[in-house]
C-alpha cells in the first residue's frame, strides 16, 4: 500500500473541483438552513439549475460566458421563486417536501427527449466550455505546489473555484453581520415573532431561499465547467445529502463551516477509500472486495455523521455557547 | 366612591356603560368579527371600542375567545366575518406585519423570545425603519450603521428600564420564564408602538418581578401608549386597569371601570367563580360555613 499517494490524494481531494461545488452548495444551505432555518432538501436542483442555465445560455442562445452566468443565477432566483412562493407560507415541513420532489422532477425533466434538443436529454451537454478554457491566463505546464503537482488548466480552475469561495464568505460575512442577516436569523427562531415586530416575513424566505440558491448555482456551473459537460444523471438525491453532511460537519450556522466541512469530508471519502482499496488488495480484509470498498466507506461515513449530530450538533466550527441550549 | 367611578366614566364612555358602549377617544373599533372553527363559535364580537391612552384589561374564562381575538386583530388570524379599525384605518384583511409597522405591536401568551439571538439583537430587531433590513442596502454597512447607532441606543436604555441590561450579550435561551416576558415587553416598545397588546404578561412571572412588569405597564401609560391586555390575574386587573372588558364563549359580556365590572355579580359568578374572594390556600383553617358553601357549589 503506497500511503503517501493515498495521502497526496486525499490532500488533492481537499482542494479539488469536487469539493469547491460542495463547499458553494453547502454555503448556500448554511444560508437556507443555517442562518433562516428553512428545510432545503433540493439543493441539488439548485446546481443543477444553475449548470443547465449556463450551458443552455451558450449551447442554444450563443450567449457569452458571464452573459451565461448571469442567466444561470437568473434561472437560480426564478426557481427559488416557483419553489418558495407556494410552500414558504406553510410550515418548514412542507418546504423540505417541496424541495426534495422537485429536484426529482427537474432531474426527469432534464432527461425527457421532448426536450433533448435543449436540454441534451439522457446525454446531457457538452461543448460549451470553450470560452472559460480560452480565458485561462495561466501560462502552459506544470506547476508543483509542494505535495502534488497541477497542469495549468487545472489550476485554473482551482483559483476560479477558491476565488469564488472566498468571495462568497465574504459577502456571507457581510450580510450575516448586518440588519437583514439579523432578520433571518429571527426568523429561524421563531417566524411569528419576527413578523409581530413588523418584518415582511415572506419576502425575506424568499430573499433567503434565493440567495442560497444562486451560491450553489454558482457551485453547479464551476462542476460543470471541470468536467466541460452537464449530466442530468449527476444532480442525485445523493448530491443534496453530500451537501447536508458538508454543512453539517462543519457547523450550519457558520461561514467557515461549509469550506471547513467540504475539505474534511471529501478528504476524508479519499482518504478512506485509499487505506481500505489498499487494505483490501493486500489481502487483510479478505470478506471485502474492491466495489465493497466505494460502498463501504459511505457507511462508515454516515455512521460519523451521525455520531457527530448526536454528540457535537452544531458542527466543528459551531458556536460551544449555543450547544448548550440545544443539546 | 360612586361619584367619583362616574364621573371617570364619562371621561371615557359616550352614554351608559354597558357591553360594546361608544368611546370617547376610540384607538381601536371592532364591528361584527367572527371567528368560527369548525361549528365552534371561538369569537363573535359585535361592537367593541378600545379607548386611546388608558390601560384596557380583556378578562375572561379560558376558551372565551380572548387569544383568538387578540390573533384577529393583529392579523395572525383570519375571521369569517367582521371588520375593524386602529386610528381610523381599516385593518380587515392586512397582514400581521403591516399592522405592527402602523403602530399595534402585540406579545405573545407563550413567550417568543428569539432563544439563539443575544438580548440586545432581540431588541435590535424591534426597531422600524432600518433601513440595513433591505438586502441591498445591508452589503453596505455605511448605509445603515448610523441608524444601528441609534437603535442600539434606543435598546440599551430600554433594557435598562426593564433591569436587563446586565443581560445585554446572553442568549435570550439562557433567561428565565419571567426575564423572557420582560425581553418580549422591552422588545414591543422599540418601535415607540401607538398601541400594545399584551397576552397574558403575568403568566408564569415569579412574584418578585410581578411588580416591577405592573410598573412598566403604567409606565407605558404615562407616556401615551395605549394598553390592550389579557390577564387572568384579578388582582393585578384591579390594581392597574382602567377599563374592563369581559369575554365569554366569544360575545363582550360586559365592560366598564374594573371597580364596576367587579361588582357585578353575575361577571363574579359567571368568569371569575363565585369564590373569587375566598383564600383556598386556607380552606383548612376555614370556618364551616365557607367550607360548607364550597361543597354546595360543587354539588350544583
Amino acid at each position: 500500500m503506497d500511503f503517501l499517494n493515498i495521502l497526496t490524494l486525499a490532500l488533492g481531494e481537499m482542494i479539488s473541483p469536487t469539493t469547491i461545488t460542495f463547499v458553494l452548495c453547502a454555503i448556500g444551505l448554511s444560508v437556507h438552513f443555517g442562518f433562516t432555518g428553512l428545510l432545503n432538501f433540493g439543493q441539488a436542483a439548485f446546481a443543477a439549475v444553475g449548470a443547465y442555465g449556463m450551458a443552455i445560455g451558450i449551447i442554444t442562445f450563443h450567449l457569452p460566458l458571464l452573459l451565461a452566468v448571469l442567466m444561470g443565477l437568473v434561472a437560480s432566483a426564478l426557481f427559488a421563486l416557483v419553489l418558495g412562493i407556494p410552500t414558504l407560507r406553510l410550515r418548514a415541513d412542507y418546504l423540505a417536501i417541496v424541495t426534495i420532489a422537485t429536484s426529482e422532477v427537474f432531474r426527469y425533466f432534464m432527461t425527457t427527449i421532448g426536450f433533448a434538443s435543449v436540454t441534451g436529454g439522457s446525454n446531457g451537454l457538452s461543448q460549451f466550455g470553450k470560452e472559460f478554457w480560452a480565458m485561462n491566463p495561466i501560462p502552459e505546464g506544470d506547476y508543483n505546489l509542494g505535495f502534488v503537482s497541477y497542469r495549468s488548466d487545472q489550476l485554473y480552475v482551482l483559483a476560479v473555484g477558491w476565488g469564488t469561495i472566498i468571495l462568497g464568505a465574504l459577502v456571507l460575512r457581510l450580510l450575516m453581520r448586518s440588519p437583514w442577516g439579523r432578520v433571518l436569523k429571527g426568523i429561524r427562531e421563531d417566524e411569528d415573532a419576527v413578523r409581530s415586530l413588523g418584518k415582511n416575513v415572506f419576502a425575506y424566505k424568499l430573499q433567503a431561499l434565493m440567495v442560497g440558491g444562486m451560491f450553489a448555482s454558482i457551485g453547479g456551473m464551476i462542476f460543470v465547467l471541470n468536467l466541460s459537460n452537464v449530466q442530468p444523471q449527476t444532480w442525485t438525491t445523493n448530491f443534496t445529502f453530500t451537501i447536508w453532511s458538508v454543512l453539517l460537519l462543519g457547523g450550519a450556522a457558520t461561514i467557515l463551516g461549509p469550506i471547513a466541512g467540504g475539505m474534511i469530508f471529501l478528504g476524508l471519502i479519499s482518504l478512506t477509500q485509499g487505506i481500505m482499496g489498499g487494505l483490501v488488495e493486500m489481502g487483510w480484509l479478505p470478506f471485502l472486495t474492491q466495489p465493497d470498498v466505494a460502498q463501504i466507506r459511505f457507511i462508515l461515513i454516515g455512521l460519523s455523521l451521525m455520531l457527530l449530530v448526536i454528540f457535537r450538533p452544531q458542527g466543528l466550527f459551531g458556536n460551544k455557547k449555543e450547544l448548550q441550549f440545544n443539546g | 366612591m360612586a361619584s367619583e367611578v362616574a364621573v371617570d366614566v364619562s371621561k371615557i364612555a359616550v352614554g351608559a356603560v354597558g357591553p360594546g358602549c361608544k368611546k370617547v377617544d376610540p384607538i381601536l373599533i371592532a364591528d361584527g368579527v367572527k371567528r368560527q372553527f369548525g361549528g365552534l363559535t371561538a369569537v363573535d364580537v359585535e361592537h367593541l371600542e378600545i379607548p386611546r391612552g388608558l390601560i384596557t384589561a380583556l378578562i375572561g374564562p379560558n376558551g372565551a375567545g380572548k387569544t383568538t381575538f387578540f390573533n384577529l386583530l393583529t392579523g395572525f388570524d383570519k375571521p369569517n366575518q367582521g371588520k375593524w379599525s386602529f386610528e381610523g384605518k381599516d385593518l380587515a384583511g392586512v397582514s400581521s406585519y403591516k399592522v405592527a409597522r402602523l403602530g399595534m405591536i402585540r406579545t405573545f401568551q407563550l413567550t417568543k423570545a428569539l432563544s439563539l439571538l443575544t438580548v440586545i439583537e432581540n431588541m435590535r430587531l424591534g426597531a422600524q425603519k432600518q433601513p440595513g433590513e433591505n438586502f441591498f442596502t445591508s452589503l453596505i454597512r455605511p448605509l445603515w450603521i448610523k441608524r444601528e447607532r441609534e437603535i442600539t441606543e434606543t435598546a440599551d436604555s430600554l433594557l435598562k428600564r426593564f433591569k436587563l441590561d446586565a443581560k445585554r450579550e446572553d442568549y435570550a435561551a439562557g433567561l428565565s420564564g419571567g426575564q423572557r416576558k420582560l425581553l418580549e415587553m422591552a422588545r414591543a416598545l422599540m418601535s415607540s408602538p401607538k398601541l400594545v397588546m399584551l397576552d397574558e404578561p403575568m403568566a408564569g412571572v415569579n412574584p418578585a418581578l410581578t411588580q416591577s412588569l405592573l410598573d412598566h405597564i403604567k409606565e407605558l401609560k404615562d407616556t401615551g401608549t395605549t394598553v390592550l391586555f389579557v390577564e387572568h390575574d384579578m388582582h393585578m386587573v384591579r390594581h392597574i386597569s382602567d377599563w374592563v372588558i369581559v369575554m365569554a364563549e366569544g360575545k363582550v359580556v360586559a365592560e366598564g371601570p374594573p371597580a364596576l365590572v367587579m361588582k357585578d355579580q353575575a361577571v363574579i359568578d359567571a368568569y371569575l367563580g363565585a369564590h373569587h374572594d375566598t383564600d383556598l390556600g386556607s380552606v383548612g383553617v376555614s370556618t364551616d360555613t365557607t367550607t360548607l358553601k364550597l361543597t354546595a357549589q360543587e354539588t350544583d
